[in-house]
C-alpha cells in the first residue's frame, strides 16, 4: 500500500534525483533558452559525454575527474558545433527553423549508432568508492552515488547561474538573448558570444554526462528518454530561466519517483513527455518565463 | 485537356499494373518483403511532407502515427478478424483523428515547440501500450495471418500490391494539394504564419487539415505492418527510426515537389534495405542521418532541386550558344 513513509522516500529520492535532471538540462538552457537554437541532440551530447567518461574511466580515472578533464574538449567541440550552425543556417537565415531541426535531428541519430558501433549495444557503468554504497539516516537508504551526483549537480547549476548573472561574459550571454541587434550596436559580437555560451553549454553537458553513468548504467539509445526529460525542465523553467531549471527539476524528479512508486517503472518514460506536452499546451512560456 | 494532367495518372496506372504484373509472375519472395519497406516509407515520406515540407512543421512524430496505425491492425485482428481493407481503413480514421489533435497544437507550439510535442506524443504513446496487456504489453503480440485472399498466391504479394495503392492515394492526394489552393496556403503559413493569416488565408483550417491528412495517411501505412511481420511490438512499431527517415527522404528528395519525397523514399528505402542485408541494421540509421545532414548542409533543395537547377543550367548554357 502507498503509505506516508513511501512518499517520504519517494520525494526524498526525487529532491536528489531532480537536482540531477536540473543538472543535465542546464546545457540545454543555455543552448536552446536562451541562445534559441533548436538543439534537441543535447541529450546525445550527454550520453557522448558519459561514454567518454567511460572510457577514461577504463584508465583507473574517478568519474567525476573525467567528467571535469572532459569539460574543456566538450567546450571546443560546441565551439565548432555553434559555427557550424551559424555559418550554414543563421547565416543564410532562409528556413533555418526547419533545417536546423532537422540538422539536428540527423546529428541525434549519427551520435547514437557512432555509439552503438564503437560500444555495442550493451549497458555500460562506471566504478568508483562512492558507488554501490549507501547512506542509512534514520531507516532510510539513500545511495552514495545519488548524493555524490546531487552534490556536484547542485554545484554545477548553482555554479553556471552565478556565471551568467555576475560576470561580464556572463551578463554579456544573457543580453544577447534578451536584444542581439543592441549588442551588436554596442561593438560587441554576438556571434563569438553566442559561440562562447554553446561551448559553455557544452561542456557543463560533459560532466552532467559522467553524472549520468554515475547515476546509473548507460546504453546508446538512452538519450531518447532524455529528450523528454531535459526538455521538460527546460520548457517548465521557462525558456533561458537558470534559477527556474534547479526548481523544474525539482518538481519532475519528485513527480517521477512519485509515479514509479505508484505504478511502477514502466510508466517512468511518459512523466516526462507527458508533463512537457501539459506544459506546452497550457502554458508554453514556462513557469519563470517572462 | 493538356496531355501532361493525365500524365499523372497513366503513369500511376502503369506503375499500379506493374506492381500487380511482379505479384503474378515473380517467384523469389524476398523482393516482395523488400520492396514493401520501400513502398511503405512512400507512404510515409509523402504523408510528412504535407505538413512538413508544405506548411513548414516539423513533425516528428511520424513514428507515433505508424505505430498507432500497426496497433489498431492488431486490436481490429484480435477482437473481430475483418480483413486487411478494413484494417487500414480503420488505421486512417483513427490517424485522422490524433492528426486532428496534434494539429491543435498548432495553435500554441511553433517550430521546435511543435517538434517536441509530437516526439512527446510519440513516447507516451507507445508507454501507454506497453502497459497495455491485451496488445501485448512490451513484450508484444504474435498474429496469426488468416488464408490467402484470391486472386494472391501469397500474403506478401497482397500486402505488397496493398501499400503500392496506399502509395497512390498518397501521392495523389499530395499532388492535389500542392497545385490547388490547399497548397497555396500551406505554402503560405510556412513562409509567414501571421502575414497569411492577415491575408485571409485560414491558417488553422488548413494546418487541421493538412496535420489530418497526413496523420491518416502515416497511421494508414503502419496498418499492414502486423500481418508484414506477423508480429508487433511497441519498440519497434513506435521506434524514432521512423520519424527521422520519414523526414530524412522528403529533405534528400526536395520537399517543395510531390516528387520529392518519393525519389527519396525510393532512393533512401531501396539504399537503407541493401544495407541493412549487406552489413547491418544500425548502419542503415547512420546512412540516414549521414544523408539528412549533408543534404540539409549542402542541398537545401533536395535532389528535385539539384536537379532543376542543373536544367537551368544546361537551358542557359544552350540559349547563349543559339544567340
Amino acid at each position: 500500500m502507498f503509505s506516508l513513509d513511501l512518499l517520504r522516500d519517494a520525494v526524498v529520492f526525487g529532491l536528489l534525483v531532480g537536482c540531477f535532471y536540473a543538472a543535465v538540462s542546464i546545457g540545454l538552457s543555455v543552448a536552446f533558452g536562451l541562445l534559441d537554437v533548436p538543439h534537441i541532440a543535447h541529450p546525445a551530447f550527454l550520453v557522448l559525454g558519459s561514454y567518454c567518461t567511460y572510457l577514461l574511466c577504463q584508465y583507473g580515472w574517478d568519474p567525476i575527474l573525467a567528467g571535469i578533464a572532459l569539460m574543456p574538449v566538450f567546450m571546443l567541440l560546441g565551439m565548432a558545433v555553434y559555427r557550424f550552425y551559424y555559418v550554414t543556417f543563421e547565416k543564410r537565415g532562409t528556413e533555418a527553423g526547419v533545417r536546423g531541426l532537422a540538422f539536428f535531428f540527423g546529428v541525434v541519430f549519427i551520435i547514437e549508432v557512432g555509439l552503438v558501433l564503437v560500444f555495442g549495444v550493451d549497458q555500460r557503468l562506471v566504478e568508483a568508492d562512492y558507488i554501490g554504497k549507501s547512506l542509512t539516516i534514520g531507516d532510510m537508504r539513500l545511495p552514495l552515488r545519488l548524493i555524490v551526483a546531487f552534490g556536484v549537480a547542485l554545484v554545477l547549476t548553482v555554479g553556471l547561474t552565478l556565471y551568467l548573472s555576475k560576470t561580464f561574459t556572463g551578463r554579456a550571454i544573457k543580453a544577447v538573448a534578451q536584444d542581439e541587434a543592441a549588442l551588436r550596436l554596442m561593438g560587441a559580437n554576438p556571434v563569438r558570444i553566442k559561440q562562447w555560451a554553446f561551448g559553455i553549454a557544452t561542456a557543463v553537458t560533459a560532466l552532467a554526462g559522467a553524472l549520468l553513468i554515475i547515476v546509473g548504467p548507460v546504453e546508446p539509445t538512452m538519450d531518447r528518454v532524455y529528450i523528454g526529460r531535459t526538455f521538460c525542465v527546460v520548457v517548465l523553467a521557462g525558456l533561458g530561466s537558470m534559477s527556474g531549471t534547479l526548481v523544474a527539476g525539482l518538481i519532475l524528479g519528485v513527480s517521477e519517483t512519485i509515479v514509479l512508486t505508484l505504478l511502477g517503472a514502466s510508466w517512468a518514460p511518459a512523466v516526462s513527455f507527458g508533463l512537457l506536452l501539459v506544459m506546452l499546451g497550457i502554458r508554453p512560456q514556462g513557469l519563470f518565463g517572462r | 485537356m493538356k496531355p501532361q494532367r493525365y500524365g499523372f495518372w497513366v503513369g500511376a496506372a502503369a506503375v499500379l499494373g506493374l506492381a500487380a504484373l511482379a505479384a503474378a509472375t515473380i517467384r523469389n519472395e524476398y523482393y516482395f518483403f523488400a520492396a514493401y519497406v520501400v513502398v511503405q516509407f512512400v507512404v510515409l515520406a509523402t504523408a510528412w511532407n504535407i505538413l512538413g515540407g508544405y506548411a513548414g512543421y516539423v513533425n516528428f512524430g511520424t513514428s507515433a502515427f505508424f505505430g498507432v496505425g500497426a496497433y489498431i491492425a492488431v486490436m481490429m485482428i484480435k477482437a473481430t478478424g475483418l480483413p486487411l481493407g478494413l484494417q487500414i481503413l480503420a488505421a486512417a480514421a483513427v490517424g485522422g483523428a490524433l492528426g486532428f489533435g496534434v494539429g491543435l497544437l498548432t495553435l500554441r507550439l511553433r517550430g521546435i515547440f511543435f517538434s517536441i510535442a509530437t516526439v512527446a506524443i510519440t513516447i507516451i504513446l507507445e508507454t501507454a501500450v506497453i502497459n497495455w496487456r491485451y496488445v501485448g504489453g512490451a513484450t508484444g503480440i504474435q498474429i496469426l495471418r488468416p488464408p490467402v485472399t484470391e486472386p494472391f498466391e501469397s500474403y506478401i504479394k497482397m500486402l505488397f500490391v496493398a501499400v503500392v495503392l496506399l502509395a497512390i492515394v498518397a501521392v495523389a492526394i499530395a499532388r492535389y494539394i500542392e497545385t490547388s489552393w490547399l497548397g497555396r496556403g500551406l505554402r503560405a503559413i510556412r513562409d509567414n504564419e501571421e502575414a497569411a493569416e492577415c491575408s485571409g488565408v485560414p491558417t488553422l483550417k488548413l494546418k487541421l487539415l493538412a496535420c489530418t491528412i497526413s496523420g491518416a495517411l502515416m497511421s494508414a501505412a503502419g496498418a499492414p505492418l502486423a500481418m508484414y511481420q506477423s508480429f508487433v511490438e511497441p519498440a519497434s512499431a513506435f521506434n524514432l527510426t521512423y520519424s527521422v527517415s520519414a523526414l530524412a527522404m522528403p529533405i534528400i528528395g526536395g520537399t517543395a515537389h510531390w516528387l520529392g519525397p518519393v525519389i527519396g523514399a525510393v532512393l533512401l528505402g531501396t539504399v537503407q534495405q541493401v544495407v541493412t542485408v549487406t552489413v547491418s541494421s544500425e548502419l542503415n540509421v547512420l546512412v540516414v542521418g549521414v544523408l539528412l545532414v549533408l543534404f540539409v548542409v549542402a542541398a537545401p533543395e533536395g535532389i528535385v532541386g539539384l536537379a532543376r537547377k542543373l536544367r537551368l543550367r544546361l537551358r542557359s548554357r544552350s540559349g547563349a550558344g543559339n544567340s
